[in-house]
């Protein structure tokens, strides 16, 4: 037989079968030369053919005797080391527990984190093609606003303009009311071109979606419902199809239902109608109302995409002046929906990866230990022939059974680590739902098992490999080898290492996030809860009936028992492309297009800034003087005032929104507020604009009620007001501003948490390691101690013998952990806040706190080879 | 010595079958034969031994094996002595006339 190739001895259950027919033909052979000779020596042709078979023999028996002495065991080899090995674990149970749970730890971390990484980051989005969709912005330098949105021509001049894209559509999203049966509930849904779901690539699975006929003003009532709002509301009748909805009180018609997990621009979009912009907004540039999302053609990357529309935005700011400053963003659509968490998941990884190392090198300690002890077992398994190769194979298998073990442990522990990280997530997490223990996690966590085993393995199977079997047994298994002695120290000085940079990078997430709950947010968010309501329809058409309508809620909300105060904003927490406008300031010229400020648009009710306590700086609030038919005030916040007169009273002066030759009303300032911070703890306060709701009756309008005691009977009241005032207008999404403002940092709390586990985690398993090794040490140096006390080394001398031995590991590792820390500082800095990556005072704590707990779990191994009495000492053996 | 066998039949049977395939190759049955010829019938080899130690020393490379076709045109599986056997079989015989020898010697005495 040919010479078989380690792979297929290893593996081929075809070489094995082709081994075992070659052995049958050979045998078979054999018997019929031997039954030929029985024959011509005279016995009958049957006796001679039983003659033959029976000396041939058995055989099954004689093919897997061959077989065995063939090399084609390599499987049965295996099975046998994997039971020794299991035997040895189960004759040590609390060896085999304890690097079982350490294993599992640091893989169950690895393959939490892995999921999330794997399901945000490396899934690819559900749509055909989904690396070719980008996401178009406006990137609008005069705000600094790298993603602002688009006014209809220019996106129009894009799709006609470009050679890069197949199509760019349009859509923004919204919150509207839906009535009919039942309570009316207010549902989020967006408006769209067309062409939306073509880019995208996904059809209606029932049904059809809108066409461009229907893409206008007066035509475009009809409606595509997503397969969970068509559960919902209709049961998942096939009747929902060309059935009336009320939507705002307009009657739109069913025309289609998307696919399951469709859910685009967000996860909770329930419809989708189409954008029907008017004439005037086909063609104003200035009105910025559109998120765009487009499909590259095939091979068309996004620098080319971004320099084949730059081109053509830089050819519109040449033809309209007054757009210059808006420039044009190209980012594909998947970095898009998680580059803000693609930082964070890479830090996250890569501390759990240090958790990992350092479980590796705590088990590799153990093992180590435990391989000086089994120097002997070794070594007397080698003399009675088992061959080295053999030997270091066993080491091997013993430690990937342990890791495998650990890993199915770990598995478990990441199951229940991702319910808890699932249920702690902040709900806008991008792509929560992906996130899931899958078969990718599962082959990531087998491997990484099988690496780990091999990697805490190897050492000692090195120790094995390089050993003196004759040493070992004149020397009775006492003496540590030189190089388990260095190999041990070094790891003990590698995870002290890792754990303090993860130790550092905590302890910066910890103060980062600590300085961002002091940050004064401008207002009292004690006791406040929120809630929307949104005025529709016919009955609201007039402003002055919407008006009525909120001072009617407020009044009866405002006096309801348990409030202390009702008062109203258009919105309290802005996102980054909040309703906003430019202005205009009367006797000043008319802004450059670079220099124009937009101000965010916010009617608020007179009691705003007192339900809020946001402190008047000049001026007055706004009362009940300031009416429709009063002339048009206006407050402004410090930053505007600070910003356009620096040096001037700007009481009393007049702004307007849009330019100087545009018709709005001139508006009067009459009071400064202080700041707040509306867009986020670490966005640049705004400059900012607040209208009186009386004189800017807008429909949807979020209610600020200071609640005197409970919160919930706050809210409570609130839902009364509403519908004693109006019961078709519902009290949408009631929150306290405590669950608001945590929902902004839910995020970094998140990282904050997770950072701090694994730091914690990665710490205790070093102390453990620590622990260990000086423990071993004072173990294996019995007799030294007991030679030094007999010689005359006091009792103390001993002691800081060991506590030196241990500090000066954990210095060098504390050192290199610090150093290593800086090196690292800049992955981290931009989830940082208000504190430097290389902050002194951090770095001097974590180091302060390790050397703390490395002189702890010095103490006792240190401790105890200090009172070890002398002749027991001189006598162990 | 790379390996010694702890068991002494079967270095003997090694050795054995090495020596009857330094004069040429040979199938296991034709192996079979002619050491039972060889010893005028005093040693009969067990088929169940025979195999397991041509596979055992193919797979330490001191034998090669390959199917031709024997003296009666019928497939069967010949075996030939590598370098390495050539070494082995030198060695082996050494070491069992000096045993042989002090055995004999012993029994003279």
């Amino acid at each position: 037989m040919a010479r078989q190739s380690i792979w297929s001895r290893l593996f081929g259950r075809r070489t094995r079968d082709t081994a075992v027919n070659d052995i049958h033909a050979e045998l078979r052979f054999h018997e019929d030369r031997l039954a030929e000779r029985l024959e011509a020596e005279g016995l009958p042709p049957d006796r001679a053919r039983a003659e033959a078979r029976r000396r041939v023999g058995n055989q099954p028996l004689l093919q897997d005797r061959a077989l065995d002495a063939h090399g084609g065991r390599w499987l049965e080899a295996l099975v046998q080391d994997l039971r020794y090995g299991a035997r040895r674990l189960r004759r040590q149970p609390g060896f085999a527990a304890i690097s079982i749970l350490t294993v599992a730890l640091g893989i169950g971390a690895n393959a939490a984190i892995f999921s999330v990484a794997s399901g945000v980051l490396l899934r690819p989005l559900p749509y055909p093609n989904a690396d070719r969709l980008v996401m178009v912005w406006m990137d609008n330098q005069r705000l600094k606003l790298r993603e602002d949105w688009h006014s209809w021509p220019e996106i129009d001049d894009y799709r006609t303009m470009s050679t890069s894209f197949e199509d760019i559509a349009v859509f923004n999203a919204m919150a509207r009311t839906i009535t009919g049966s039942g309570e009316p509930e207010r549902v989020i849904g967006a408006h769209s071109s067309p062409n939306l779901f073509s880019v995208l690539g996904v059809q209606a699975a029932k049904g059809r979606t809108y066409t461009e006929a229907e893409n206008t003003p007066a035509s475009n009532g009809v409606i595509v419902l997503s397969h969970g709002f068509w559960q919902r509301q209709f049961g998942g009748r096939a009747d929902a199809l060309e059935s009336t909805m009320q939507i705002n009180g307009r009657a739109v018609r069913v025309i289609g239902i998307m696919p399951e997990g469709f859910a685009f621009p967000n996860a909770n979009t329930a419809f989708w109608m189409p954008t029907g912009p008017a004439e005037a907004q086909r063609t104003n540039r200035n009105s910025l109302w559109l998120q765009s999302i487009g499909r590259l053609k095939p091979g068309v990357s996004v620098a080319t995409a971004q320099a084949d529309l730059a081109r053509i935005n830089a050819g519109n700011a040449e033809r309209y002046p007054n757009q210059r400053g808006y420039g044009v963003y190209v980012i594909d659509y998947l970095t898009q929906l998680v580059g803000s968490v693609r930082t964070a998941i890479l830090i996250l990884l890569g501390a759990v990866a240090c958790v990992l190392l350092i479980a590796c090198t705590n088990v590799a300690n153990l093992l180590l230990a435990r391989a000086t002890v089994r120097d002997r077992e070794m070594a007397l398994r080698a003399a009675i022939g088992a061959g080295r190769g053999r030997l270091v194979r066993q080491m091997l298998t013993e430690s990937v059974l342990l890791a495998g073990l650990g890993g199915l442990a770990g598995i478990g522990l990441a199951w229940l680590g991702l319910q808890a990280l699932i249920a702690a997530a902040p709900a806008d997490l991008p792509r929560l739902a992906d996130i899931r223990l899958d078969r990718t996690v599962l082959a990531f966590t087998a491997g990484l098992s099988v690496v780990t085993g091999l990697i805490f393995g190897l050492v000692p199977a090195i120790q094995v490999a390089i050993g003196d079997p004759n040493r070992a047994l004149r020397e009775g298994g006492r003496s540590a080898t030189g190089l388990g002695h260095a190999v041990r120290r070094g790891l003990v000085v590698v995870e002290i290492g890792a754990a303090v940079v993860l130790l550092v990078g905590a302890g910066l997430m910890v103060r980062s996030f600590n300085a961002i709950q002091h940050v004064n947010l401008g207002f009292e968010p004690d006791g406040l809860v929120t809630g929307r309501v949104t005025t529709y329809g016919e009955r609201y058409a007039q402003g002055p009936a919407r008006a009525l309508f909120l001072s009617q809620v407020l009044e009866r909300a405002g006096t309801a028992p348990g409030v202390a105060g009702a008062a109203a904003i258009g919105d309290l927490f802005l996102s980054a492309t909040p309703n906003s406008t430019i202005f205009s300031i009367e006797g000043r010229p008319d802004f450059a297009p670079e220099d124009r400020v937009e101000v965010p648009v916010d009617a608020i009710s007179p009691n705003y800034f007192s339900v809020m306590r946001i402190p008047l700086v000049k001026g007055r609030f706004f009362d009940t003087r300031d009416n429709a038919e009063a002339p048009a005030a206006v407050i402004i916040n410090t930053t505007m005032a600070n910003m356009f007169w620096p040096d001037a009273d700007p009481i009393g002066r007049r702004i307007k929104y849009g330019a100087l030759s545009d018709t709005g009303p001139w508006m009067t300032i009459v009071g400064v507020v202080g700041d707040t911070r509306r867009t986020g703890f670490e966005a640049a306060v705004r400059p900012e604009t607040y209208l009186p709701h009386a004189q800017s009756p807008a429909g949807s309008m979020l209610l600020v009620v200071r609640a005197s005691g409970d919160t919930g009977r706050a809210i409570g009241a609130v839902r009364e007001a509403a519908r004693a005032t109006d019961a078709a207008v519902p009290l949408q999404a009631p929150r306290t501003v405590d669950e608001l403002v945590g929902g902004l940092t839910a995020q970094r709390r998140l990282n904050t948490l997770l950072l701090a586990i694994f730091g914690v985690v990665a710490a205790a398993l070093a102390v453990i390691g620590v622990y260990g090794v000086l423990g071993y040490s004072v173990a294996e140096r019995t007799r030294e101690i007991g030679v030094r006390i007999a010689l005359g080394a006091s009792r103390g001398g001993i002691l800081r013998l060991f506590l030196a031995e241990g500090m000066m590991l954990a210095g060098i590792g504390i050192a290199a952990g610090l150093g290593t820390a800086l090196a690292l500082s800049r992955a981290i800095t931009s989830l940082l806040y208000q504190i430097s990556a290389a902050d002194p005072m951090t770095l001097v704590a974590i180091a302060a706190l390790a050397a703390a707990a490395a002189l702890a779990a010095c103490v006792i191994p240190a401790i105890r080879a200090a009172r070890l009495p002398p002749t027991h000492a001189l006598r162990s053996e | 010595m790379a390996r010694t066998n702890a068991d002494q039949l079967h270095g003997t049977l090694d050795m054995l079958v090495l020596k009857c395939l330094d004069n040429g190759p040979e199938h296991g049955y034709g192996i079979a034969v002619r050491l039972q010829q060889w010893s005028a019938d005093v040693l009969r080899v067990e088929e169940g031994s025979l195999y397991p130690a041509l596979y055992r020393m193919e797979r330490r490379g001191w034998i090669a094996a390959w199917w031709g076709t024997s003296d009666n045109n019928r497939r069967a599986r010949f075996y030939r002595l590598t370098p390495a056997g050539r070494r082995q079989l030198r060695a082996e015989t050494e070491s069992w006339q000096i045993l042989s020898g002090a055995v004999a010697r012993i029994l003279e005495a």
